[in-house]
């Protein structure tokens, strides 16, 4: 493990003028990945959003090919590899860029991360996604987290009877809730063509503006419900295996 | 820019690779082979490392270290089953482990800086420069605190280590290049003592690594013990011999049952011979490769468990993969082929050399960073989660295992009391939700300014850099102002301790090439008068007078010339007693056989 103060050309970035100076020879830079003057690299504006980060629309059905094509692409700009030969401060943004580029493949690839990330980008302050159980399923839920304690407690002697029983009710527990896992993913999809078709076609009214509230809003409950859902199955994973 | 080295610093064997243009290429030593055995000898006249010290190795165990990357960013504990087996004495400072060798302590960054340095040398003899700059593989699964024991033992060899790169991807670099495949590969990597499975994705020069796995203590070394363990028995059941009371024996045992272990990958039989102490005869068995199968099985289906873990991390069925490669001596066994080619259910590749082609592809991302090659890139990920503690000594993960890198994570921090003005943070890496069952790597106090509880806000950034080693920094968000972390590693060296090791490195650093091949000399000489000598006393009956007289004289001269300074008078006279006792080695063995054959005859009769 090895520490290094945060340099002066790291801290320099926080600075709101860095963003349209090059951090070198201080001449004008407008988004561009190198200065135009001294060929610098230039650290990745912090308001860049990993959509536009990576060349696509702010949409939630992507174009796979395109993402790894412009990460590829990316990573060839700005890897710390092809920095090896260059300053400390030419290698300290390549770095930058490279953990930032690096999470807005890794965001944009997995389709709940996206989602989860669109929300976040969209509805500015709400924070994390919250864990909450799906409405209708609440008794449900309530008796099988009463089993799964009581198959839990019977640590010695699940081979009795009672634990037999136990142990067959949350296998049939987790088919149900596995089996709501892909519903609720597929719910989350189809919400993201609704997304995607009020993106694409309409102005920004403000029915339009509700109504992209409300997917938002409808896809938020989906994916904390999801949450709910997952971390559940994974004790019963956990318990009974 | 100065020539970048790829050096593979392996468990069992060491390499050093260059690109020779487009093509990397390792360096040959002196009798044509392109490994060094990882293995040092400290002697009476000085340090001996690679061929000889292997040598050296029967005949002085408990000075000669082998297999220290089995040590690296270890304590004790870690190591305390196979303690056994090492002939050495080992300690503990500071979390890290210590090889006690007569009176100094070796930590094993220090041990493997001699081998990386003996790697220096025959690049530099081969290239005619000097050699600062390498790139140094470590097995995919190693933690941060492996790692940064590695690039610690660069810095005591005096070297720079631009880039720490994992074996099986470095493998892929040198596969790639050759083969121009495209499309997903499986390399399996099982080595001298660590087994790596990693899942890439080729595509126009770019190298993904979409998932790794792996065992950081499983290699050849634990095939060889497997058959060690079996031979131990059988002499003690034979001839009452407890092997480990006698380390010498102790040794041959373990280097006889790799040599059988390698001869059964290409024949059915194999005999082992192996000469016992107290005059007990010779121990002979012959060896079948079922046999060898039967022992070794469990082990080599334990390196299944992690393939299938990898292709799960990366969302893959066995049919999405393209192509598998075998990396690593271990993987010449029938065995562990047969084993792989069945889970993947497709033949393997192993046209590369599997001893070099780490080496090569160490070559080929040096070629990267000096800027020579800018087709190829790799993207490589961190192998375990990174996480801190939490309320309960429960891990809460920053960063999740197979992640690319360099990948950074920020953590705020704030008080729970009135003015408090430091906040602990204990850094940990593995997959387990307890703190206990994960690897600490270190600790650090953050500064926090002295206010009402919950007010300060302070951003931790854990970042991992394209080594896959843990970098963090801090900074006060209310006053924007950065501070230095001081991190405690919780198994490696401090600063001031490399810094100490590398100034006593340099004091060594005057041995050059000349010196080093006369303490090789005398080494050589000292060993042949001892074996010498207990022949003599052996075989006087078996030979003529003259003969007995002519020896001794022969060895007297020997004994003048050693403490010259000239490797080649002491080389001349070593031969020369290699050929007075000619005729005594062979009565010797002539008798030794039929004391073998006899004892057989004996056992016969006994069962």
């Amino acid at each position: 493990m090895s520490t290094q103060p945060t340099s002066t050309d790291h801290t320099s970035r926080e600075l709101p003028m860095a963003r349209s100076m090059c951090w070198h020879c201080q001449s004008d830079v407008c988004g561009e990945y190198f200065c135009g003057r001294c060929v610098k690299v230039q650290p990745l504006s912090k308001e860049l959003d990993y959509f536009t980060c990576m060349n696509l629309p702010r949409l939630l059905s992507i174009d796979e090919k395109t993402l790894e094509d412009t990460f590829y692409s990316l990573s060839r700009t700005f890897h710390p590899d092809f920095y090896a030969t260059k300053d400390e401060g030419e290698k300290c943004v390549s770095l930058g860029n490279t953990a930032i580029l690096n999470t807005a493949y890794r965001t944009l690839k997995n389709p709940i991360q996206r989602a989860e990330y669109l929300i976040r980008l969209e509805a500015g302050s709400v924070k994390d996604i919250r864990s909450t159980p799906p409405a209708d399923l609440f008794e449900e839920i309530l008796e099988l987290q009463e089993d799964l304690d009581e198959f839990r407690a019977l640590a010695g002697p699940r081979d009795s009877d009672r634990g037999r029983e136990l142990r067959s009710k949350l296998q049939n527990d987790r088919a149900t809730l596995e089996t709501r896992q892909e519903q609720l993913k597929a719910r989350l999809f189809g919400k993201f063509q609704e997304w995607d078709a009020l993106q694409i076609s309409s102005e920004a009214t403000a029915e339009t503006q509700s109504q992209k509230a409300a997917v938002l809003k409808a896809m938020q409950e989906i994916l904390s419900n999801r949450t709910y859902v997952r971390n559940i199955v994974n004790d019963l994973i956990a318990a009974t295996s | 820019m100065a020539r970048i080295v790829g050096i593979d610093l392996g468990t069992t064997n060491s390499l050093v690779a260059y690109m020779d243009g487009d093509v990397p290429r390792v360096i040959q030593g002196k009798h044509g082979d392109a490994k060094v055995p990882s293995i040092v000898g400290l002697t009476d006249n000085g340090l001996i490392v690679g061929e000889p010290a292997k040598e050296h190795l029967v005949r002085d165990p408990s000075r000669t270290i082998y297999s220290v990357k089995r040590f690296m960013g270890k304590s004790l504990a870690d190591v305390s089953e196979e303690l056994k087996y090492f002939p050495y004495k080992l300690k503990e400072k500071g979390g890290v482990i210590r090889i006690q060798v007569g009176e100094k302590t070796y930590s094993p960054p220090q041990v493997s800086a001699i081998i990386l340095k003996e790697l220096k040398l025959r690049a530099e003899a081969h290239l005619g420069e000097d050699i600062s700059k390498a790139v140094i593989t470590v097995p995919a699964y190693f933690n941060d605190s492996q790692r940064q024991a590695t690039k610690d033992a660069g810095l005591i060899a005096g070297l720079e280590v631009l880039r720490i790169i994992n074996e099986p991807t470095a493998a892929s670099l040198a596969y790639g290049l050759q083969q121009k495949t495209q499309g997903v590969i499986a390399v399996y990597d099982l080595g001298g003592g660590t087994f790596d499975i990693s899942l890439l994705k080729l595509k126009d020069g770019i190298f993904e690594v979409l998932a790794t796995n792996g065992n950081t203590h499983l290699g050849g070394d634990d095939l060889d013990r497997q058959l060690v363990e079996s031979v131990m028995k059988d002499i003690d059941k034979q001839y009452g011999l407890k092997v480990e009371d006698f380390p010498d024996l102790m040794q041959m045992v373990r280097l006889e049952s790799e040599r059988t272990k390698i001869r059964l990958s290409n024949e059915d039989k194999a005999a082992m011979s192996i000469p016992l102490p107290d005059g007990k005869g010779t121990y002979t068995r012959e060896w079948s490769r079922e046999e060898l199968e039967s022992l070794t099985i469990a082990l080599v289906t334990q390196t299944l468990a992690p393939c299938r873990l990898a292709l799960q991390d990366a969302e893959l069925k066995v049919s999405d993969i393209d192509e598998v490669v075998l990396v690593g001596g271990s993987t010449r066994m029938p065995l562990v082929r047969r084993l792989v080619e069945e889970l993947f259910g497709q033949p393997a590749h192993c046209e590369m050399n599997p001893d070099e082609v780490v080496a090569l592809g160490a070559a080929v991302q040096a070629g990267i960073l000096a800027g020579d090659n800018k087709d190829m890139l790799l993207l490589d990920v961190t192998p375990l989660s990174l996480g801190i503690e939490t309320m309960g000594g429960v891990m809460s993960a920053l960063i999740r295992r197979n992640t690319t890198i360099p990948t950074s994570a920020k953590e705020m921090f704030t008080t729970y009391v009135d003015a408090q003005t430091s906040v602990d943070i204990h850094i940990l890496q593995g997959e387990r939700e307890l703190v206990k069952d994960n690897r600490s790597l270190a600790r650090f106090q953050l500064k926090v300014p002295p206010l009402p509880a919950a007010v300060p806000r302070v951003e931790v950034t854990f970042l991992i850099d394209a080594n896959g080693i843990l970098n963090v920094t801090a900074a006060d968000i209310r006053t924007r102002e950065s501070q230095t972390v001081q991190v405690k590693p919780s198994h490696g060296l401090t600063d001031d301790e490399v810094e100490g090791m590398i100034r006593e490195s340099f004091q060594f650093a005057a041995q050059d090439i000349k010196a080093r091949q006369v303490i090789e000399a005398r080494t050589e000489a000292d060993a042949i008068l001892v074996a010498t000598e207990k022949a003599l006393k052996r075989g006087t009956d078996l030979i003529k007078l003259e003969e007995v007289q002519a020896i001794h004289q022969v060895l007297d001269e020997l004994r003048k010339v050693k403490d010259q300074d000239d490797h080649r008078v002491i080389r001349a006279k070593i031969s020369d007693v290699e050929n007075v006792t000619h005729h005594l080695a062979e009565e010797l063995m002539d008798s030794t056989l039929k004391e073998a054959l006899e004892n057989k005859k004996l056992s016969e009769v006994a069962d």
